[in-house]
């Protein structure tokens, strides 16, 4: 029981380690912000509500990043059955939806002075928001199976099914119909991007990295918490039987 | 996993699983039966959202068509495995001396099979309800046709597997199937959009597509289906 405790506080309480990160990423956000308004130059054509673009494509990476992790670890838990990995995977699709909302939010705002229009039908914008439905139904699906095994067995196969289809609901979207300004970065010829623009982008990119790392790590020491609890309830139900059994 | 770990091939396991679906279908026959039903109901239905005689409905025809087919597969898929639950069956597939790739492989033909069943019935119908010639154009429609059922076939019989084991699992299974067959919808649309048109042509491209999405989804089930059917 001893054990027990000293483990449970070992997770509970906030470590300086977690200040340190929350400390190192909120300067890098604010870092981002600043770069992003005034270092970063005015587009010609479009102006000011180019600036959105920086956080917009990097929220894309963020979230596809942080989906493939949800691919992984869904491999590693059907592989070798470690409840962490379960954690990491619901906790990397839980914040990699949130990064794919805000895609979803900044690419309309971005669009209607731009495009005219809030909304395309176009094969990234069409195959984000497949994307976002598709994590959606796999946080829907998790909600929905009690057992936590028989819950991290599913959903760790409703995960890799998902992230597979990604590249093919891109393919097919793509073939489909296409509006989106070609990629900028390592696009065709007669693309590109101001090396200041650029570096502003991939320091966006790296903030929003950080954030989704924090981000993750915290939401998966409160699966880790809740873990705790239910096998600590247990052990506590069992003593209580045991002592109602002695009396 | 491979299927010299078992006494029984994958090919002899999975008819087996085959033949004692279709058997379950030739008494009952309920699953061909609503979908057929269901999906007449979806393309009547539909067809009241725009102007069906206009020129413009030869173009929403075919994704009428593939959204019917769908619908009908998410719901037909269904039963696959709950009822294996229901009847208590499923331990006895789990104690089966086969692969369990073959349970999957002998439910996948036989969802095939009665999806594939129904699209048949169905289509005389939609070409009488929207003027389509078939018969020029029927092997390559038939190639789109099998291809495109079993894009939707291998991924909605894991997910039904993967359904039965949750709560409301009657509305899971759409929400889990629908947007991972995006793809297929697309592709089988496009495919059949162009054998419709004057004059009737079929894109490859959509053809390799279509073969490409059953063999990946194929292979991913290979590696995840046994994991499905533990205890």
């Amino acid at each position: 029981m001893r054990q027990e405790q000293s483990r449970t506080n070992r997770i509970s309480s906030t470590r300086p380690g977690v200040w340190f990160g929350l400390g190192l990423t909120a300067v890098f956000m604010a870092a981002a912000g600043y770069a992003v308004f005034f270092l970063a130059p005015e587009e010609r054509t479009m102006r000011a509500i180019q600036r959105i673009f920086y956080f917009h494509v990097t929220s894309a990476w963020t979230a596809f990043i942080a989906f493939f992790i949800v691919c992984i670890a869904g491999v590693l838990y059907l592989v070798r059955r470690r409840p962490q990995d379960d954690w990491l995977a619901v906790s990397s699709a839980e914040v990699g939806l949130a990064f794919t909302s805000v895609v979803l939010v900044t690419g309309p705002i971005w669009a209607k002075p731009v495009w005219g229009i809030w909304w395309t039908w176009d094969a990234r914008l069409t195959s984000t928001f497949v994307l976002w439905l598709l994590f959606l139904a796999y946080l829907v699906l998790r909600t929905l199976v009690d057992d936590p095994e028989r819950r991290a067995v599913v959903s760790a196969v409703y995960g890799i099914f998902a992230f597979l289809d990604v590249p093919l609901v891109y393919m097919s979207i793509r073939w489909w119909r296409t509006q989106h300004p070609q990629p900028v970065i390592a696009g065709g010829a007669g693309s590109g991007l101001n090396p200041q623009m650029r570096a502003v982008l991939f320091f966006c990119w790296f903030a929003l990295t950080a954030l989704m790392a924090l981000l993750v790590h915290q939401r998966y020491r409160l699966e880790a918490l809740r873990h705790q609890i239910a096998t600590l309830r247990l052990l506590a139900e069992e003593r209580t039987e045991r002592h109602e059994l002695r009396q | 996993m491979s299927a010299a770990n078992h006494p029984v091939s994958l090919v002899r396991g999975a008819s087996a699983i085959f033949r004692k679906e279709l058997r379950m279908e030739m008494r009952t026959r309920e699953l061909v039966n609503t979908t057929v039903v269901f999906s007449l109901i979806v393309v009547v239905l539909f067809s009241f959202s725009f102007d069906p005689t206009s020129e413009e409905s030869r173009r929403f025809g075919p994704g009428l068509l593939w959204i019917a087919f769908l619908f009908a597969g998410s719901l037909m898929l269904q039963p696959s495995f709950v009822r294996e639950q229901t009847n208590e069956t499923l331990s006895a597939l789990r104690l089966a001396p086969v692969d369990p790739f073959a349970i999957l492989l002998g439910k996948i033909v036989a969802n095939f099979a009665f999806l594939g069943l129904a699209e048949l019935v169905l289509l005389p119908v939609f070409a009488v309800f929207y003027n389509v010639a078939l018969l020029p154009v029927l092997p390559r429609l038939l190639l789109v046709l099998a291809l495109g059922t079993l894009g939707i076939v291998i991924p909605g019989t894991v997910c039904s597997a993967v359904a039965a084991q949750a709560r409301m699992r009657e509305m899971l299974l759409p929400l889990l199937l629908l947007p991972l067959l995006t793809p297929v919808l697309i592709a089988c649309t496009e495919a059949t959009a162009g054998l419709f048109a004057a004059p009737p042509e079929l894109a490859s491209i959509w053809v390799e597509f279509l073969a490409g999405f059953d063999v990946i989804f194929l292979t991913a089930s290979y590696f995840v289906f046994s994991y499905l059917l533990e205890e």
